[in-house]
């Protein structure tokens, strides 16, 4: 596209298909200075911008876009930061369309601003150039531990360390980045921006201490006793969820975390190089229509399957992914089965699985969530013939930690319950967000947690006395 | 990172190493497992904590060289540094005064029955062991066994050291003789489901640890899941230790081979790598 042509809102360049499904590398390749600053200047710079209604941390948008439009990209950038710490990842996976360009007042008519795209170039950008360290309070003496180190455990050890205090964050896997390290793949997010913003967090003098579980390898009492202050949890929803339908436990039937697991975090696709091996048939089916079937299918055609489809038991409106993520699957080949939902698995003689039995189902009533509850239609159950099958039908929260805490409120599916306010849980000076909380979310809005919790954890310490119990 | 301070050849495929890991060390319960890696491209796998000392920090391995990672481990010596060692994983055995007990240990599952046959003999239990093993060269641990035993009974498949014979056999003498309170069982699935067979028999109550393929230990990728009592349970967090009666062996089986071809060709090229390492040795 020449630059004189260029009208309205942007396309992201991506690699071909042909090309991108051979490889891991990522395949939106970013927009180009020219088309960002662009962009940018069809920003109207509202008055009352409605877009960060739509943006959980409350990024000032027309601010940090003002400062593009501009060409002050350093700027940009330091506008940017002052709410969210990890934008290229931000630029990358947060559902734009369902959060700042939703609200965007442009797309009453016409298109949203493309303030994701706009996000990630600022980003990379930046890290182009290496990533400044900024200023931070001198120490105080405090000790917090944050426990997981995922998106919310990041933002919330960032800030607090940003603060003065002496933070150490504990991670369970041998790697840090919870999710977007071992479930977002390399070829939507790569890892080697999570490792960046990690040495962000790092360099702003978080300590790291991987492969340590907390609730086995040490108790949050024990951390008390090690002279923690404060604790915030940020332990996700790793827990995966089966079908309980008969043959799952059948050779050649994953769960999209171990699936995803296999591939991403222990570089499965690069067996044996790698020492942990992945098995793909020639015919993949994925179950579920959210993020983390989309993102375990499009694996599963850069592994080398023939045929991946998709069996999902409402309809395309209905799928909880991205539309840009659905988009691109399909491009990729994979191919939907909607209104079909699995009730067996099917079986050969040395317990490796060869087929799904489905129902296909109808649309009836709306249920608690107002989409359409599917409906089973008698009889007509057939066969889908494959050879591997990735279950993702959704996560829950691991009670591993929990457990050991039989003190803290949990919800009634097992989350932990916080004051929304300031993410206090029952426990006092015990702090929780992301996942763990609202269940399987968002990346942002995990990070808005973390750093909702780090200034009540401040305030914690300014004050104790006043600060307000939770239940 | 956990250092190895201590690494015995126990027989030419077993091998012991006292590790260095104070968290670990402290936690750690008779029945409890480690996760870990040790090289930038490997893998996550689990060993049995077969022994551990809160007050040294130390924690020891047993493991056989069965494939890829664990020739890779076999290689490793004293002074090395063990990347990742996460633990203690899993639940502890029940200890409590059972009464008669019979602790069966097969290969390499000698080892992680030592810490629960010491457990249960030091809160007044009667121990009687049985250990066995394919032939003489596998059998490891016997005077420590000996130790935290009432009686210790040897058997090995080919006659070479003790009784002919498999472990059952001993244990089917056991129990018809001799009153028993309960049976724990650690080793190859198929002699775990032979036990609880032999115990279903006789009614006695029976736990045995299970070994599925793992990768994180912790609950969240459902790989070490299994049938126990008709339901699915994640070995790592529910177990690993079971009631034997209650498994559907032959699923955790098939599950085990899920990877045979992988694990074959990851061990050829691991081992044509050790030959263009040594040309001398080769040559001569
Ligand atoms: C495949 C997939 C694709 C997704 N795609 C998107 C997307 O495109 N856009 C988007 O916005 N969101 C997406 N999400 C959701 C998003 O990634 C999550 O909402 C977000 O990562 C939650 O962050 P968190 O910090 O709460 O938890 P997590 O990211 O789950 O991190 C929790 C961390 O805590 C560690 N931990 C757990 N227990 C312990 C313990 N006892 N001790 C120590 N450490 C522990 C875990 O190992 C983990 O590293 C996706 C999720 C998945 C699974
Ligand atoms: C809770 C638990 C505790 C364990 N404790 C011990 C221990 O104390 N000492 C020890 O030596 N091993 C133990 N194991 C088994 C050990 O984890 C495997 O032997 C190891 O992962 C094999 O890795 P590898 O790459 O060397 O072999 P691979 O190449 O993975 O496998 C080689 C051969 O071993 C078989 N195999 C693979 N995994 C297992 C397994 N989990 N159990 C049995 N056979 C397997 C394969 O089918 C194959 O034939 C334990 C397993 C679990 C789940
Ligand atoms: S963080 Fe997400 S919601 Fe907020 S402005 Fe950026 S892309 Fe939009
Ligand atoms: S609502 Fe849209 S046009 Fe208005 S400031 Fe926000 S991005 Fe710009
Ligand atoms: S090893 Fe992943 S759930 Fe048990």
């Amino acid at each position: 596209m020449s630059q004189d042509k260029f009208k309205g809102r942007p396309k992201m360049p991506q690699r071909p298909v042909r090309e991108r499904i051979r490889d891991f590398d990522e395949v939106p390749t970013g927009l180009e200075e020219w088309a960002a600053v662009e962009e940018a200047r069809r920003c109207l710079q509202c008055k009352r911008p409605l877009c960060m209604r739509g943006c959980p941390v409350e990024i000032d948008i027309p601010a940090f876009i003002a400062l593009i439009a501009e060409g002050k990209f350093d700027q940009a950038v330091q506008k940017m930061k002052e709410k969210n710490s990890l934008p290229a990842i931000c630029g990358r996976v947060c559902p734009q369309e369902e959060q700042c360009e939703r609200e965007c007042v442009l797309g009453k008519k016409g298109e949203p601003i493309a303030v994701g795209y706009i996000e990630r170039f600022i980003a990379d950008y930046e890290r182009d150039r290496g990533v400044r360290t900024p200023s931070r309070s001198s120490p105080n003496g405090k000790k917090i531990a944050v426990i997981g180190a995922g998106p919310a455990g990041l933002t919330c050890a960032g800030d607090l360390a940003k603060m003065g205090y002496g933070v150490t964050l504990f991670e369970a896997f041998h790697a840090p980045g919870g999710v977007l390290v071992y479930g977002i793949p390399e070829f939507r997010l790569p890892k080697s921006i999570v490792f960046g913003e990690v040495d962000y967090v790092r360099s702003l003098g978080v300590e790291l201490e991987l492969s340590t579980v907390i609730g086995r390898s040490v108790t949050v009492d024990d951390l008390a006793e090690e002279g923690f202050g404060a604790f915030f949890i940020g332990t996700g929803a790793g827990l995966p969820y089966f079908m309980e339908l008969p043959g799952e436990n059948m050779n050649g039937i994953y769960s999209a975390n171990e699936f995803l697991t296999r591939s991403n975090l222990m570089k499965g696709y690069r067996f044996p190089e790698y020492d942990t091996p992945i098995k793909i048939g020639r015919r993949v089916a994925v179950i579920g229509g959210g993020n983390v079937a989309m993102d375990s299918a499009r694996t599963a055609v850069r592994l080398g399957a023939d045929e991946v489809c998709l069996v999902y038991r409402r309809t395309k409106n209905e799928m909880p992914a991205r539309v840009e993520e659905v988009e691109r699957a399909e491009e990729e080949g994979i191919n939907c089965i909607i209104l079909t939902n699995p009730v067996r698995f099917l079986g050969n003689q040395n317990g490796w699985v060869t087929g799904i039995e489905c129902i296909e189902m109808e649309l009836g009533e709306p249920d608690e969530s107002g989409r359409r509850r599917p409906v089973p239609i008698e009889g007509s159950e057939y066969v889908i013939p494959i050879d591997t099958v990735v279950v993702a039908i959704g996560q829950g929260p691991n009670p591993l930690l929990l457990e050991t805490m039989p003190d803290l409120t949990l919800n009634r599916r097992g989350y932990i319950e916080t004051d929304p306010e300031t993410g206090a849980t029952s426990r006092r000076g015990m702090f929780a967000g992301g996942d763990i909380v609202t269940g399987a979310a968002t990346g942002i809005s995990a990070m808005g947690a973390g750093k909702q919790a780090a200034r009540s954890i401040d305030r914690f310490f300014q004050d104790p006395d006043t600060f307000p119990q939770w239940r | 990172m956990a250092q190895i301070l201590v690494k015995e050849v126990l027989t030419p495929q077993i091998k012991l190493m006292v590790v260095e890991a104070p968290r670990v060390a402290k936690k750690a319960k008779p029945g409890q497992f480690v996760v870990i890696r040790f090289h930038e491209q490997g893998e996550r796998i689990p060993l049995t904590i077969a022994d551990y000392d809160p007050d040294a920090g130390t924690v020891t391995i047993i493991f056989q060289e069965v494939g890829k990672s664990t020739l890779h481990l076999g290689e490793m010596e004293e002074g090395d540094e063990i990347l990742d060692f996460v633990g203690p994983l899993g639940r502890e055995i029940e200890e409590r005064q059972f009464g008669h007990v019979v602790c069966v240990g097969g290969g390499v599952g000698i080892a992680p029955i030592y810490p629960k046959a010491r457990a249960l003999s030091m809160l007044g239990n009667r121990v009687t062991s049985i250990i066995g093993a394919r032939t003489a060269d596998l059998i490891f641990w016997e005077r420590e066994m000996r130790s935290v035993s009432d009686e210790l009974h040897v058997t090995t498949d080919d006659g070479t050291y003790g009784e002919k014979g498999f472990v059952t056999q001993v244990l089917e003498r056991v129990v018809k003789e001799e009153q028993v309170d309960l049976v724990v069982a650690v080793g190859p699935l198929i002699m775990m489901k032979m036990v609880s067979l032999l115990t279903k028999k006789f009614s006695i109550p029976t736990l045995v640890s299970l070994n599925p393929i793992m990768v994180d230990g912790t609950g969240m990728c459902g790989c070490c899941r299994g049938t126990v009592n008709k339901e699915c349970k994640f070995t790592c967090v529910d177990g690993p230790v079971f009631d034997g009666h209650q498994v559907d062996y032959d699923e955790l089986m098939a599950r085990q081979r899920t990877y045979l071809d992988e694990e074959q060709r990851a061990m050829e090229i691991w081992r044509m790598k050790k030959v263009e390492e040594e040309p001398t040795r080769v040559t001569r």
